[in-house]
């Protein structure tokens, strides 16, 4: 038998799958980042969500309840909890008011898409500044 | 198909082929709630930015004031439901196989619910005491 007359289902076929396209063979666009960015930072502001509503459970339980969450607040990766928490809700917020323009059917074409994904990029970083420039003006951080 | 059809007007035509009064439920309200959460999210950031280095009885008189607590219910309600949707799509999106995505449903449904109950409770408990 010669290698002619293998039939094609039972040859390797040595082609790139999915997960592994991203890199080697898919190039990332801004475009595409902010988007996956769009719904990684809405999972992370629901578990946010949660960390408020316990939050604001032992803030009503008493002063003795909260001044055991007083000492994660304070720690790094409390610090560190609140400043994602504040970066992740100013970008999901920019890029939705972008969701939102393309929802009426503005802003789709290519230049336009990128001029916009780099105005959420700016501006959600420029909140995020002004936040914790607030925040450390009235005592946090120290 | 009768010969006349093309004579028809476009609204003829989608007439009896369904509405859109109702099925759009998920799309409208995450709209809604996304345009709300617009102005609470901002406030409610730079609200707790504010508070700075605030301790127990400052945090609870701010919470106290009326004002604060009818929008921090606002913003919890708006963001609760919002998300409630949002994490619908990822789980409709990645979970396979049918009971394992009920199941998933089910469960993003009843946290939620609890998350936006509890928060808004304890706001009321402080606001009303």
């Amino acid at each position: 038998m010669s290698n002619e007359t293998t039939p094609a289902p039972t040859r390797q076929i040595d082609r790139p799958m999915s997960p592994f396209m991203l890199g080697p063979y898919y190039r990332f666009q801004l475009t595409s980042v902010l988007s996956f960015a769009h719904r990684i930072t809405g999972i992370g502001l629901s578990i946010g969500t949660l960390l408020i509503a316990t939050w604001l459970v032992m803030l009503a339980a008493g002063a003795q309840s909260y001044n055991q969450v007083v000492p994660h607040l304070h720690a790094w990766y409390g610090e560190a909890i609140l400043f994602a928490y504040s970066w992740t809700l100013m970008y999901h917020l920019c890029n939705g008011i972008r969701h939102l323009f393309w929802d009426a059917g503005k802003g789709f074409d290519i230049p336009t898409a990128y001029k916009s994904g780099y105005a959420v990029v700016i501006v959600s970083l420029a909140l995020t500044a002004a936040i914790w420039g607030l925040a450390i003006s009235h005592g946090a951080l120290r | 198909m009768s010969h006349y059809e093309g004579m028809r007007s476009p609204l003829s035509k989608a007439r009896g082929l369904g509405s859109a009064k109702s099925g759009v439920e998920h799309f409208w309200i995450q709209r809604v709630t996304a345009v709300a959460l617009v102005p609470l999210s901002l406030w409610f950031a730079f609200s707790l930015a504010q508070l700075g280095r605030a301790d127990f009885f400052a945090v609870r008189g701010w919470v106290h004031a009326p004002s604060v607590a009818v929008t921090l219910v606002l913003f919890i309600a708006a963001a609760t439901y919002h998300s409630a949707l949002g994490v619908q799509v990822v789980i409709e999106d990645y979970v396979a196989g049918e009971a394992m995505k009920l199941a998933c449903l089910l469960l993003n449904k009843f946290v939620h619910f609890i998350v936006a109950a509890a928060g808004i409770f304890a706001v009321l408990k402080i606001a009303l005491t």
